[in-house]
């Protein structure tokens, strides 16, 4: 057989390949060549075979059947077979190949040869792939070479001791002696390898971090020589000695003094030092700034030293090189909570960046600008970000105007600059906005009494230039609705006044009802718009016959709507004033985030109990705690076992339906109890309010029935709501958790037997007369409680109890244990005063 | 397919020079992958490091990391790295190996990458292992490469 062609001629021949097969012909003559040179046992063409077979492999075909290969060349003596070896073992052999584990011995081997090169290929594959069994037999070489004198290897083995670390956690004590004198090296790459291994077993355990607390003078000493002197000239990059090293050791010294003060009172000095004395000219010097900024935000730091941190970071954001803008704008996210005020101070260079053309630094600066927005600068900043708005990518925006509503939620300065901001981000970003944020705006209007006449009439204007913004469209069409009197009337003080008829108002509301550009939400709103009209303007007929058009429409929800609104017209007439109301002032549950309504809901209309639920609220609060007591007898109220809450099915919904969905008015609320997961929200990590005010921590859990291995446990969750809060005052969610403990002893055995809850447990509540309460059960999660404490059974239990009455209740318990059948009745009566206060 | 990219806690996940058109001219893995993960990460940074130009940063987040990134005439230097580490550095650290390269083979180009990809790899064998930054002086480097090919 011929000798195989070289390395060179085969790249040569591939790269004159002028499509893909035609490459893949050549690779698998080649290939095939290969295999059977291989077969030959030729020992003199097995090194320029293999280094073909890696060429072949780095331009992505397949080479397995080299590796075996790879491992006859490990073991030759020849160096340039060795290097090929190794090399082919780095690229083809990984931890899963079987075949990997046979290189140990020849590792082995190799860390004791007298070439220190061979030495050093082997701890360099080691270091590189080698699996946790290898390091475990290979440990104690590395460990010796990690003590040897000779330089080169002992860098190699210090890194090799760090993969060895990694793989093999338990190892580490093995390499605690050989640390001992590493920091006295003076071989800056020895230097450099031992601080990072002793940065892996800081990080890894406490214990190491604790015994190595005591070399942070030896560091700063280094450190300190470094900058100090021109320590040695090979390792200089730009003036600047061993910037590498320096980087390492801040490092270290940051994980060294992170919870410790004298660590870092130690440290304070050097830090400070090279601060100021780092030439900046150039990116190195600006690394070495950045990880001392990163050692100084980390460690417990004097303020002062903080300081200058966060000033160099100010500079860095001047600086024309934007890899340094970026980096310092994600160090200014990360400390703006801490130290906000001296953030601040460089807010407008934050503000600038928002105009720069990379687009992670405009997230940043967006980021950060919202987390720098306070009282004072609320004007300003919120120009800027109004105009980031209008010119920025689409990414950003829904993002971006959401950080805008809740920035003017929390430091708006006036009312009216509230709405005007709103309607700016309606109209300039309106498709882009959550749709949470429609029923926050709404509630938003509701509160601001006095501008109401200005709001409509401003989003009416909006209305007539543009209907594609659906936000926009939906909260417009909502005030109109509302408010549709006072725009008509021509009432507003802010501005000039309108003039507008009732029939132009109708004529915009029905557009919107036809449109293409409405969405299926946009339209219920509009048509309730409609429908509240009929009780503000005085062209009922047309009202009435456009009701009645819609009865018919194909759209589900339209036609619900518009049946029951004629209803209301036909049957009901006389309840359509009181349920066609203004509404009332709303209360928020949370200062900031979307209110509970949307989260509870998280469908696609938010809008449907909020503007099906709202006129009942009107209601003063008797006339419907009367109506309840209609639901409810006098001694116990009978249990509500619902599901999930249906709508009202037929037309011209009962009275009750209407009202029975006012109980549930928080739409379908699966499982209340579950934490209720927020929407992954841009500005979470900055704010640091809870979104929800945390009550229901108060009321401690129960134990409600306790026999015969049966237990019941209530844990309770405070749920409020904005609607009912009005209405009933309070509402506690109970999960009334089930579990079985006993088993029994049977022919020496331990048996267990589950419970069948095939009854069903019934809560029922004792309440004196003229009380309103409500019991609502939701659906159990099984009916079986397993044995022996394995399992629960739970089931939620929604309590309104709007006069904040004692809570007391009757368990009646049906169930099947052992085959026997069993029942009981019990008293609760020990509820925790918290949760009926 | 599932990728693990958390097995160990080093800095440098892998290191990759490719050209414009996407062909791997240098690949050093530092954690386990399959050959199709491998192929697969390949091609994802391709596709996030050719579409940025001038005015974009050196640093991509790529997955739950971050690629440090410089391209030299027609080749891209990616480092994946920690998303805790020091970009800056690392940006040193990938010039810092392109000089080494450029003394080594006598103002390199990218044949002579392709011609002598073994001998590339010598030289990243001596400047990283494990994942880490092992030898960051030029000359020492040099010397050792040197001594090396003496030996062939």
């Amino acid at each position: 057989m011929p000798a195989p062609i070289r390395l060179r001629e085969l790249i040569r021949t591939i790269r004159t390949a002028r499509t893909q097969a035609e490459e893949r012909e050549m690779i698998q003559k080649e290939c095939a060549a290969i295999r059977s040179s291989f077969r030959e046992e030729d020992n003199t063409y097995r090194c320029r075979n293999v280094a073909k077979l890696l060429y072949m492999h780095m331009l992505g075909y397949p080479a397995h059947f080299g590796q075996l290969e790879c491992l006859k060349l490990i073991a030759s003596q020849k160096f340039t077979d060795k290097r090929i070896g190794y090399l082919g073992a780095m690229l083809l052999l990984d931890e899963r190949q079987d075949v990997h584990l046979l290189m140990t011995n020849c590792i082995k081997n190799d860390l004791n040869h007298s070439t220190q090169y061979v030495q050093g290929l082997a701890l360099c594959t080691l270091g590189c792939m080698g699996s946790s069994e290898m390091c475990r037999d290979l440990a104690g070489e590395v460990e010796k070479l990690l003590k040897t004198s000779n330089s080169y290897l002992r860098k190699k083995a210090a890194l090799c001791a760090v993969h060895v670390i990694r793989k093999v956690p338990e190892l580490m004590e093995m390499f605690l002696p050989a640390t001992k004198n590493l920091l006295s090296e003076k071989n800056h790459g020895v230097l450099h390898t031992s601080v990072v291994l002793l940065t892996e077993m800081c990080e890894r355990s406490p214990d190491m971090l604790l015994h190595f607390r005591k070399l942070v003078p030896q560091l700063v000493r280094i450190l300190k020589n470094l900058i100090m002197s021109g320590y040695s000239p090979e390792h200089d990059v730009s003036g600047i000695s061993d910037p590498f090293l320096q980087v390492r050791i801040l490092r270290l010294l940051r994980i060294l003094g992170r919870s410790d003060d004298d660590s870092s009172e130690a440290m304070n000095d050097i830090l400070a030092q090279v601060a100021t004395n780092t030439e900046t000219s150039k990116n190195v010097g600006n690394a070495i700034l950045y990880e001392t900024v990163l050692t100084i935000m980390d460690i417990k730091s004097e303020s002062g030293l903080r300081v200058l941190a966060i000033n160099i970071l100010g500079r860095f954001l001047l600086n024309n090189d934007k890899n340094i803008r970026y980096v310092a704008l994600t160090s200014l996210l990360k400390t703006v909570q801490t130290d906000h005020n001296a953030v601040q101070r460089h807010r407008s260079t934050i503000v600038d960046c928002l105009k720069d053309l990379d687009v992670s630094i405009k997230r940043r600066a967006m980021e950060l600008s919202f987390a720098l927005v306070n009282g004072n600068n609320i004007r300003g900043m919120m120009k800027e970000l109004l105009y980031f708005l209008d010119s920025c990518d689409p990414e950003f925006k829904a993002d971006c105007a959401s950080g805008v509503f809740l920035a003017a939620e929390k430091y708006a300065p006036s009312k009216r600059w509230h709405i005007d901001t709103i309607m700016r981000v309606l109209t300039t970003a309106g498709s882009y906005v959550r749709d949470d944020s429609v029923p926050n705006l709404i509630q938003l209007i509701t509160n601001s009494v006095e501008m109401h006449a200005y709001t409509v009439q401003r989003l009416y204007k909006a209305l007539l230039d543009d209907i594609s913004q659906q936000p926009l469209v939906q909260v417009s069409s909502w005030c109109i609705g509302e408010y549709g009197d006072l725009l008509v009337s021509g009432q507003c003080e802010e501005e000039e006044p309108i003039q507008v008829t009732e029939d132009e108002v109708l004529d915009v509301l029905e557009g919107l009802l036809v449109s293409n550009l409405s969405t299926p939400v946009t339209r219920g709103y509009s048509l309730t718009a409609i429908m509240k009209l009929s009780t503000r303007f005085s062209s009922v007929n047309r009202i009435k016959k456009v009701v009645s058009i819609y009865g018919s429409s194909i759209d589900v929800e339209l036609q619900q709507r518009a049946v029951e609104y004629n209803a209301l017209f036909k049957k009901y007439d006389h309840m359509r004033p009181a349920l066609l109301e203004r509404m009332p002032i709303m209360e928020k549950t949370a200062s900031n985030g979307p209110t509970e309504i949307v989260q509870t809901n998280g469908e696609t209309e938010p809008s449907v109990p909020d503007t099906k639920h709202p006129p009942l609220v009107t209601q003063p609060a008797n006339q419907a705690n009367d109506l309840l007591d209609l639901l409810g007898g006098n001694d116990v109220v009978p249990v509500i076992q619902t599901t999930l809450p249906t709508k009202p099915a037929s037309a011209g919904g009962e009275l009750l339906d209407l009202l029975g969905d006012l109980s549930l008015s928080s739409g379908p609320a699966p499982a209340p109890s579950v934490p209720i997961s927020q929407p992954p929200f841009l500005l979470d990590g900055l704010s640091s309010q809870p979104l929800f005010n945390d009550i229901s921590a108060a009321i401690p859990p129960m134990t409600a029935y306790s026999k015969n291995g049966l237990k019941i446990e209530f844990t309770f969750e405070r749920v409020s709501h904005d609607w009912t809060k009005n209405l009933c005052g309070s509402i506690i969610d109970l999960c009334s958790i089930v579990q079985l403990s006993q088993s029994w002893e049977y022919a020496g055995r331990r048996m267990s037997y589950e419970a069948d809850l095939a009854g069903a447990v019934f809560y029922t509540l004792c309440v004196p007369l003229l009380q309103t309460f409500q019991l609502q059960l939701l659906s159990p999660s099984s009916n079986i409680v397993p044995a022996l404490n394995q399992g629960s059974v739970t089931q939620v239990i929604r309590v309104l109890n709007p006069q904040k009455q004692q809570l007391r209740m009757r368990v009646k318990l049906t169930y099947t244990h052992k085959g026997s059948p069993i029942q009981d009745l019990a008293e609760v009566n020990n509820f925790p005063p918290q949760s009926w206060q | 397919m599932h990728i693990r990219l958390h097995t160990l806690n080093q800095s440098i996940r892998f290191i990759l020079i490719q050209n414009r058109a996407g062909k791997t001219r240098l690949a050093k893995w530092y954690m386990q992958f399959d050959d199709d993960e491998k192929q697969k990460l390949i091609e994802e940074v391709h596709a996030v490091v050719t579409v940025r130009d001038a005015k974009h940063t050196n640093f991509v987040e790529f997955r739950n990391f971050k690629i440090i990134y410089r391209r030299y005439a027609g080749l891209y230097f990616c480092i994946c790295v920690d998303v805790t580490d020091n970009n800056l550095a690392y940006l040193e650290g990938i010039h810092n190996f392109v000089e080494v390269l450029n003394e080594y083979f006598h103002n390199v180009c990218e044949l002579d990458l392709v011609f002598n990809f073994y001998k590339v790899y010598t030289v990243v064998d001596e400047m990283f292992l494990a994942g880490e930054i092992r030898e960051t002086s030029q000359t020492k480097v040099l010397k050792q490469l040197l001594m090396l090919q003496s030996l062939e």
